[in-house]
């Protein structure tokens, strides 16, 4: 299929971008506000390229069975929303330590417990710090745009089997849920080529292969942590990924992810129309985080307000970023709640009022 | 070395030499090539390496190990990949079914099968289990039923015998407070997408034959595309019934067999 421009539900984008990158399996299970991944790929996928596509009993089944298929050498895709993808977290961790590529999508709600079914930004520390147990780290890329949702698919694609590690997109139940016009890519073939390291049947020409997590010989597993922590350092020089919007002149700057970020650019726009200077930093990449980018920047600012869809999660690495250099400020809104370009340029207005005079 | 100064042993043993009875025609026992030299780390006595070796020979006799993925549960057999000499993955725990699930969707063309336990397939993993078989996933699935957990010590498993002891039913297994062991073979042979359901055991060399002849006849209907094929396997746990290898045989078919009897509980159909 050729490039083209389609109006498009971003969950059905995302789908549509997974075919079309020579996805081999995706494993899933119905929850809101993620089902039309499951549901647009079950239509015919399979037809289209001979995509696996199966509906689990469970997100535990359908991350070890991802697990499989990715051990298998093979492009695999699983995807959830907040209380399911807290269900992935051990075969996260499995996926991680035995280094198997995959592409892993959290299209969040707002929690704790069941929460809500309305966006949230709540899982940052879950994906970002850690979730499931032991030293590892996710990949992890923040669309705010239902282009970057699609266009993430193939890029994650890309870096995971580059670091042979999970890459997460991790966007909310709005970005899921509305419609953009979207430019979709050329449909590529499905990769034929077999890694050296996939278990697929072991031929006599070379060793066995194991894909495993375990060592009990603890100088061994600290080896094979040792290997995992300067694959992330790489990828920490690599793979930093961020967009600054009006940055250069602003004696304010808006830190915020995924759809945030874009109300926090349309709240940097009102702002300039009362003659306050506001830019907006954006980190695409959550992990690695753009912690250069943003201690330069603090260079030049007067301060921060660092917006978010929850209780004020990310705001730790803005800290670790800016290093005190200047004051940062937090507006979150919870449980569901999106905040408005309005509400933020208050909060901004409020939270800097003594300079602002 | 002068013939006259020789023992009566060395004698015999030139004489083998010199006969060339070690041929190849004469082997009565050997190491099945997908077997590893790895020396095993299970107990002196368990069932365990018998049932590795059975399926080993039965991935030679069918000539697939290019083709073969093994999967590995947690428990006793968590380092089954040591050795077989396949390519294998280990699971998380519980999880085996579905990591197996993931390989043969991918590679429909290739053996796959996973290797458990009874506390892996019949507690933390009875969802994907039951899940697995009800979708009759083309791929063999080997239940290792000893009726403990071994690897974490002897604690209770879903399919310790009423009465029985263990670490965490020290006064033995009370089904009122602790319920009943769980005949999950038998409940799995009821689901449409199981094609072969049986019940092996591997403490005397009949039923060591048995239980290699189900592993080889699994593998051929996996090469037909038939289904799900369940094989138990009912073996003892010397080390945390506490009995010697031999006690524990008859301890096995004094005690377990009756309760989980031996013989095809879903027999082909087509």
């Amino acid at each position: 299929m050729k490039k083209e421009y389609v109006l498009m539900k971003g969950n059905e984008a995302l789908a549509e971008a997974a075919i079309r990158a020579g996805c081999d399996a995706y494993f899933g299970y119905p929850i809101t506000p993620q089902s039309e991944i499951l549901e647009y790929l079950s239509l015919n996928a399979n037809e289209r390229t001979g995509m696996v596509v199966l509906q689990a009993e469970s997100e535990i089944a359908s991350i070890n069975m991802g697990y499989g298929a990715a051990g298998a050498g093979k492009r695999v895709m699983t995807s959830s929303s907040s209380p399911g993808m807290s269900l992935m977290q051990e075969g996260i961790s499995y996926i991680a330590c035995a280094e198997l590529p995959c592409l892993l999508v959290n299209i969040q709600r707002g929690g704790p417990g069941l929460g809500t079914i309305q966006p949230g930004q709540a899982d940052y520390f879950q994906t970002v710090k850690g979730g499931g147990h032991g030293d590892y780290k996710l990949i992890t890329l923040a669309p705010s745009t239902v282009q970057e949702l699609v266009d993430f698919v193939d890029l994650s694609f890309d870096i995971a089997f580059k670091y042979r590690n999970p890459v997460m997109i991790l966007a909310d139940g709005a970005l899921g849920q509305m419609m953009e016009k979207v430019l979709l890519p050329e449909q590529k073939e499905r990769i034929k080529e077999v890694p050296s390291w996939a278990t697929v049947g072991k031929s006599k020409d070379r060793e066995k292969n194991v894909i495993t997590s375990l060592s009990l010989d603890p100088h061994h597993m600290e080896e094979i942590n040792l290997q995992l922590q300067a694959k992330y350092r790489q990828i920490e020089k690599n793979e930093v990924r961020y967009e600054m919007t009006d940055c250069d002149d602003a004696d304010y700057v808006i830190v915020a992810y995924g759809l945030v970020a874009r109300i926090s650019q349309k709240a940097a726009h009102l702002a300039r129309e009362k003659g306050i200077k506001v830019g907006v930093f954006r980190p695409i990449s959550l992990y690695p985080f753009p912690y250069e980018a943003l201690n330069k920047l603090a260079d030049n600012v007067k301060g921060f307000l660092d917006v978010e869809m929850n209780a004020g999660q990310m705001i730790e690495d803005v800290k670790l970023s800016v290093l005190g250099k200047k004051p940062i400020e937090f507006h979150g809104r919870m449980g569901g709640v999106i905040p408005s370009p309005e509400e933020i340029l208050q909060k901004l207005e409020e939270k800097f009022a003594g300079e602002l005079v | 070395m002068n013939e006259r100064t020789m023992t009566e042993e060395q004698h015999f043993e030139q004489m083998i030499e010199e006969e060339s009875i070690c041929i190849n025609d004469n082997i009565v026992y050997d190491k099945p090539e997908t077997l590893t030299d790895t020396p095993m780390h299970y107990c002196p006595g368990c069932g365990h390496g018998v049932a590795h070796r059975l399926l080993a020979e039965v991935i030679d006799e069918l000539d697939i190990q290019d083709k073969t993925i093994g999967v590995a549960p947690v428990g006793c057999s968590v380092l089954a990949y040591n050795y077989l000499n396949i390519d294998m993955q280990e699971a998380a725990h519980g999880r085996a079914s579905a990591v197996a699930t993931g390989i043969k969707r991918v590679l429909p063309d290739k053996f796959v099968f996973s290797y458990q336990g009874d506390g892996d397939l019949a507690a933390i993993g009875t969802g994907e289990t039951i899940h697995t078989c009800n979708r009759g996933e083309n791929i063999l699935i080997v239940f290792i039923n000893n009726g403990i957990y071994g690897m974490t010590g002897g604690q209770m498993a879903p399919t310790t015998l009423p009465g029985m002891k263990s670490t965490t039913s020290p006064n033995g297994r009370d089904i009122i407070t602790m319920g009943n062991p769980l005949k999950i073979t038998e409940l799995i042979a009821q689901l449409p997408g199981t094609y072969y359901v049986t019940r092996c055991a591997v403490n005397t060399p009949v039923n060591v034959r048995k239980a290699k002849m189900a592993l080889k006849k699994s593998f051929e209907y996996q090469k037909e595309n038939k289904g799900l094929c369940f094989v138990e396997i009912v073996t003892n746990c010397p080390s945390n019934w506490k009995m010697s290898p031999l006690e524990s045989n008859k301890w096995l078919e004094e005690n377990m067999l009756p309760f989980y009897p031996l013989g095809d509980i879903k027999k082909p159909t087509n």
